[in-house]
């Protein structure tokens, strides 16, 4: 019943501060008591960052081979797993090269931001090779392709329209994640990352090796991350069971990079070993619809309309291009809530204008520094004033994009092969087993002396 | 034909062009940050402000560890050895209590032995503290702030997107250059 303690506190805590004021330290002991060594955190423990760029660069190495020279689905697969198990249960899914996207742009906006090399080398490496093989990262090394690859069970086919216009999620999210992460907001691509809480989930590192640094061993999550996050996870894998590789396909902003790079590439996946014999069988093999069928003989509609519709859409495209800018600069205004600042200010102006009652930690914990309102609006406004003008310029940056398809649809271009898609094909090598003339390659290698 | 030749040419130039310039782009991009990166630096790791921090319990709960990687630290040359610790007793409790009733730590990982006279020393047992700050709140409401709250490196995973950063209330939880870390281990500006 008593509260007593408190009031003995403050005279005590009085009485303390009268003898030796603030600050002064532990107290004189008389007798021969030696405080202990203070409790510091222990170091972090050794990583291995150029054993994981070496895994990086061989197992892009061996992708690329299997799938454009050996062309054996059976060995992606067991890449694709290794790699799982590998950058997905041992790593913990961290480091990866999607997230990487997030530290190169704060690094090169924020110059007091270290990117290490191999961060830079986990960013750049798996796009050299879409230059030069294309998205062979996508079918053997990823490990959030490979999650999704594996539950891949009854595919159904997205209409190319609805894929199309889905197609361009990837570019709006990258937009976005670039924008959150020069102004140091916030990693959305990591936040939302619906894989990773599984590779958490089942620390191989913590049963296996323990002790070895690298994999997430001692430290590893009995918790594995939120359980919004598994539910997300989940639903993704689910949803991957009808529609392959939703995530990579319609969200990855990595995969929108690769995918653009991978148009460039110097060589790159064919379904067919030497030549196509137009026998259709391929049609149906791809479980993400990146086979093109050849283009008919002649255009269905009378003479010259293409020619209108390519002009019109010509037209239309700096308009899209203003239309992306102007909703970007809108979006920016939005996305900068996320930012720290940003919302200290608007909280911070709210409660001075009395627009809310009461206050929070973070307005709390800003009075108590001492730092000036003008201060904080400056420095708010400084940050919000680079979200508008980002946000415009990667919304503009999406208008060319949408703009750059319009014209694409318009251009008549002739196909007189089944091709994969050069951005959308993930070199997954399943429509290899379809071909007949891949069937007679393969007989020609069994034979003794055959080419290999 | 000619002209169908021409076009693939074409095609071709444009693609050879594109990839010139995506690899420009990509090596200028890797060799800025490279160059801003002379000395080598391993990266970032997450970090505690002690001075900002306002012992808000958000540490426990956001980690994606469990229990959180975020623990209470001591530092002897700042304690007062006070006898009625409110960083270990409840400042609600009854008086004269001292059994287990009567002390704040819900994890029991504060340690308690009697020096001399009306002094204590406290420690932290590391592996039952879970970072809920209830003793580092005592401690700088009532005493000198010598137990705060420090990332554990050796537990952190270093998430690219920290869970408690976007949770922190007073943008204590920050990312600092992995090499600076010493300076922040010991309460900053209190200790030699």
């Amino acid at each position: 019943m008593t509260r007593v303690l408190g009031i003995c506190a403050v005279v005590f805590f009085a009485a303390s501060a009268a003898a030796g004021g603030e600050g002064a330290g532990p107290p004189k002991f008389r007798g021969a008591y030696r405080a202990p060594p203070d409790q510091m955190p222990a170091a972090r423990p050794l990583d291995w960052p150029a054993l994981d760029v070496a895994v990086l660069a061989g197992a892009l190495a061996l992708a690329s081979y299997l799938a454009l020279r050996r062309r054996s689905r059976r060995g992606l697969v067991a890449l694709m797993l290794a790699s799982l198990l590998y950058f997905g249960f041992w790593r913990g899914g961290c480091v990866c090269p999607i997230g990487a996207i997030q530290n190169v742009s704060r690094g090169l906006f924020d110059p007091g931001y270290i990117v290490p090399w191999a961060v830079v080398a986990f960013f750049a490496l798996p796009l050299v090779t879409a230059l030069l093989f294309g998205r062979t990262f996508c079918a053997a090394v990823c490990p959030l392709g490979a999650i999704q690859d594996v539950v891949v069970i009854k595919p159904v086919k997205v209409p190319p329209a609805l894929a199309g216009a889905l197609g361009l999620l990837p570019w709006v999210y990258l937009s976005a994640a670039i924008l959150l992460a020069a102004t140091g907001s916030a990693f959305i691509i990591c936040r939302y990352d619906p894989f990773v809480s599984f590779f958490r989930l089942v620390p191989i590192g913590k049963w296996l090796a323990p002790s070895l640094p690298g994999g997430t061993g001692a430290t590893a999550p009995t918790l594995a991350g939120r359980t919004d996050l598994l539910v997300l996870g989940a639903s993704a894998l689910v949803i991957g069971m009808f529609v392959g590789r939703a995530y990579c396909r319609f969200v990855c902003p990595y995969g929108a990079l690769l995918g653009l790079l991978s148009r460039a590439s110097r060589w790159r996946v064919s379904i067919t070993p030497d030549e196509c014999i137009q026998c259709r069988l391929c049609e149906d093999a791809c479980p993400f619809g990146a086979i093109r069928a050849p283009t008919p003989e002649r255009s269905a509609g009378p003479m010259g309309q293409g020619k209108t519709r390519l002009a019109w859409m010509l037209a239309t495209w700096p308009i899209l291009i203003a239309a992306g800018a102007a909703v970007g600069w809108g979006a920016g205004w939005g996305l900068a809530g996320m930012n720290a600042e940003v919302n200290l200010a608007r909280r911070v102006w709210a409660e001075r204008n009395r627009k809310v009652d009461g206050t929070t930690d973070a307005s709390d914990a800003f009075r108590r520094t001492g730092r000036s309102y003008d201060d904080l609006y400056a420095s708010a406004n400084a940050v919000r004033d680079d979200f508008r003008l980002g946000g415009a310029l990667l919304g503009g940056f999406c208008g060319l994009l949408i703009g750059g398809r319009l014209v694409r649809l318009s251009v008549r271009r002739r196909r007189v092969d089944y091709e994969a898609d050069p951005a959308e094909c993930l070199a997954c090598g399943r429509c290899f087993a379809y071909c007949p003339r891949e069937h007679q390659r393969r007989k020609r290698r069994a034979q003794p002396g055959g080419p290999i | 034909m000619g002209e169908s030749e021409n076009k693939m040419t074409r095609r071709d130039l444009l693609r050879v062009g594109a990839r010139g310039a995506a690899a420009v782009a990509l090596g200028s991009a890797a060799g800025v940050l490279l160059a801003r990166n002379r000395d080598r630096a391993e990266g970032m790791v997450w970090q505690i402000d002690p001075d900002k921090c306002v012992a808000c319990g958000n540490c426990a709960t956001y980690c994606v560890l469990s229990p959180s990687a975020v623990k209470c630290a001591h530092t002897f040359g700042i304690c007062q050895y006070c006898e009625l610790c409110f960083a270990y007793f409840d400042p609600t409790a009854e008086a004269g209590k001292v059994g287990a009733e009567a002390q704040l730590c819900p994890a029991d990982a504060l340690n308690r032995k009697h020096v001399e006279g009306p002094y204590y020393e406290y420690t932290v047992r590391e592996d039952a503290c879970i970072g809920c700050a209830k003793c580092v709140k005592g401690c700088g409401t009532f005493g000198e702030g010598a137990m705060y709250l420090q990332v554990r490196h050796d537990r952190c995973l270093n998430c690219n997107d920290c869970a408690i950063a976007a949770a922190c209330p007073s943008g204590a939880f920050v990312r600092i250059r992995i090499d600076k870390v010493s300076d922040w281990l010991k309460r900053k500006g209190r200790l030699s």
